[in-house]
């Protein structure tokens, strides 16, 4: 789960990362109040789910708390796009009112897990402030690595590493190897899957603070931080998505004409492939999991066809838990209900795959069944183009 | 031959008398899977489908000589299901578990280091020696008793590449499903050097998804290492960047974990990389 930049630092400071002294605004109001309690100027941010907010017009430095109204004003309800957003991009409705900090260097710390070694890795660089996939890509050798044991968080001399190997002036090595502390013991504390400051700053005061943050939430432990699952902002959320996951189906929005159905994580990536290669353009990816029942599978239905640029949908299912007459039964419900119009082509695999498919014939429904993934594929792409003609 | 399963493989199940471990439990042995008990905490002394239930997988281990736990564990427990049974010294683990914290797994993987106990998964479907021991929750009826080896991070698309295989009348010496989490207990690399050595396995079938480097790694030890034919598939060659596309692990992040590199790399390793997946058997069959 993503959270907004302000709720991220509320996290650090819980922690101990020194973080500029700020408040969240949702309306202009509220923004002009910030601004004049933190006094003298002040930087106005943007608050959506992406990241590139300062280049979209997204960031705004202010230099008292009139201006902060009229920033706030231009900058709340616009629809910000950034290279993370989409050309869509997302309407900003809620603000984050900031101290401006007299930035002496920008550097980067990051924690992400390292899948190979199993457990997590803490980067530093001194190239701070730029895109940190850009600087691994370019010069890996600026970003420094240190371990996370798990059950001991990062030890001090790990983050003297860290600290002199990124040219920290002495003075300064003591409050960031803290803050790098810090950050980490949030990491650990909070289940996150991803923790990030970028920049973190050294001011000429010889002080560090975490001007930006994102942290990322690892989904499968949020049963354990009901304060943190009150984050989730579903403004950020496809609406469609947010629909899915009220029904366990796990379904992503795709720019395509044709909807997919599929049980299993990897059958649907590959389904979405499988219709890429014949031609086609997938409308989602659906999970609809592997003990899917009838009414499940309705929903599934009717959340694939509230998206209007479907043309025409793929199901293909390799029963193992999930029967193929329970699927057929599922379908023919949900055809019959939701007065389905657009062509479906079925293909079928697995436990009970006979019944399915008397179920799908018997059902007065014109579906198109279909012999294997390839044979899926192309007939539910032609039944597009068909369509188009 | 096999690897890591066979008939003289003893099971117990974890989490025994739940709904899905009591389907599946009944599944292995009508399968004929040598199924000898299993755990569920404060039911210990009561019989389950015929077998005995036990309060701690030590009691089971001791009592049934069980060699192998497959775990059914509710995701808030199921890494401690992994460490109990590593601890009570079962040599083969699987966890079909889906949702584990990271954090769980991260305890759990630095539990198993030194320790004499192979964890597959979590969050995957389990491994089968087809016509010996089924130890997961896949349908057993698709695969066939044969000389091809399967390993995947996926499921049901693994009963996909496995279904073509049978279809074509090509058989499976073992099928493994190592999961979609980040962390799990046996790798591809893992599985590849079990069935280079198992001379009755004659060719590999490999099927990866977008997320991590798991793929890439498999790929340098493949082209250093194996001479058998490898066929392989990398799910979600459309999937968006920064989307979590179902399994935890599949996730393009950081321009990392793409599946053009990871097709590159294995197609340079000496791999027939399949663009589509429904040429599977068919890239199997013109390599054998």
């Amino acid at each position: 789960m993503k959270i907004h930049e302000y709720q991220a630092k509320a996290i650090l400071a819980k922690y101990d990362v020194p973080v500029p002294r700020g408040e969240v605004a949702f309306t202009v109001d509220e923004a002009e109040a910030a601004a004049k309690k933190i006094g003298g100027s002040v930087v106005v941010k943007a608050q959506i789910h992406a990241g590139g907010r300062g280049k979209g017009g997204g960031v705004k430095v202010a230099k008292d708390a009139t201006e902060a109204a009229q920033i706030a004003r231009k900058i709340l309800g616009m629809t910000l796009i950034t290279h993370q957003t989409g050309p869509e991009g997302r309407v900003v409705k809620r603000l984050l009112v900031e101290e401006t900090l007299p930035i002496e260097r920008e550097l980067y710390l990051g924690i992400v897990l390292d899948r190979a070694q199993g457990k997590p890795i803490f980067m530093a660089s001194a190239a701070g402030g730029m895109e940190i996939e850009e600087v691994a890509a370019k010069s890996p050798e600026l970003i420094l690595k240190e371990a996370i044991e798990p059950g001991y968080g990062l030890a001090a001399y790990q983050g003297r590493n860290l600290a002199f190997g990124m040219g920290i002036p002495a003075a300064s090595v003591n409050s960031a190897v803290s803050a790098m502390m810090a950050l980490a013991n949030a990491y650990n504390a909070c289940d996150a899957s991803l923790a990030e400051i970028n920049p973190f700053i050294l001011t000429k005061d010889g002080k560090v603070y975490a001007l930006d943050a994102k942290i990322t939430l690892d989904d499968n432990a949020l049963y354990r931080h009901k304060d943190l699952m009150e984050l989730r902002d579903l403004n950020e959320e496809d609406p469609l998505e947010v629909e899915a996951s009220r029904f366990s189906l796990n379904y992503i929005k795709l720019d395509g004409n044709i909807a997919c159905m599929v049980n299993g994580a990897g059958l649907a990536m590959a389904t979405m492939d499988i219709v890429k290669y014949a031609g086609g353009s997938p409308a989602n990816f659906l999970d609809v999991g592997g003990g899917a029942n009838a009414e499940q599978i309705k929903n599934a239905f009717r959340i694939l066809l509230s998206d209007q640029g479907v043309q025409a949908v793929l199901i293909n299912i390799f029963g193992g838990i999930l029967r193929c007459d329970v699927l057929a039964t599922g379908v023919v419900n949900a055809a019959r209900e939701l007065n389905i119009k657009v062509p479906i082509v079925v293909r079928m695999e697995g436990t009970n795959v006979e019944k399915g498919q008397e179920i799908l014939k018997n059902s007065g429904f014109n579906f198109t069944v279909a012999d294997g993934m390839k044979d899926a594929a192309e007939k539910v792409v032609r039944a597009v183009k068909g369509a188009a003609a | 031959m096999s690897i890591l399963v066979d008939q003289s493989t003893r099971v117990i199940f974890q989490g025994f008398t739940g709904r899905e471990a009591s389907f599946h439990a009944q599944t292995a042995m009508d399968y004929g899977t040598q199924v000898v008990g299993g755990v569920t905490p404060g039911k210990g002394g009561q019989t389950h489908l015929g077998l005995p239930v036990f309060n701690t997988v030590a009691d089971a281990v001791k009592q049934t000589g069980a060699n192998a736990s497959i775990i059914f564990v509710p995701p808030p427990f199921a890494a401690d299901a992994v460490m109990e049974a590593a601890e009570a010294g079962v040599p083969l683990v699987v966890c079909i578990t889906e949702g584990i914290p990271t954090a769980d797994m991260i305890r759990a993987a630095a539990f198993l280091e030194g320790r004499n106990t192979r964890l597959i998964g979590p969050n995957c479907p389990g491994i089968i020696s087809p016509g010996k021991c089924k130890m997961g929750i896949m349908p057993g009826h698709i695969h066939r008793q044969g000389h091809v080896g399967v390993v995947s991070r996926s499921g049901t698309l693994t009963y996909e590449a496995v279904g073509q295989l049978t279809k074509l009348g090509i058989g499976q010496s073992t099928c493994i499903g190592i999961g979609g989490d980040p962390i799990i207990g046996t790798s591809f690399v893992d599985a590849m050097q079990l069935f280079n050595a198992d001379p009755d396995t004659h060719a590999i079938v490999m099927i990866g998804e977008i997320g991590g480097n798991a793929e890439e790694t498999a790929a340098a030890y493949i082209a250093k290492n194996v001479k058998k034919p490898v066929v392989g598939f990398i799910a979600g060659q459309t999937a968006p960047p920064g989307r979590r596309m179902g399994h935890a692990g599949a996730i393009i992040s950081g321009g990392a974990g793409k599946a053009e590199d990871k097709m590159k790399a294995m197609t340079q390793a000496g791999i027939t990389v399949c663009a589509s997946p429904a040429e599977i058997g068919d890239k199997i069959k013109s390599r054998l």
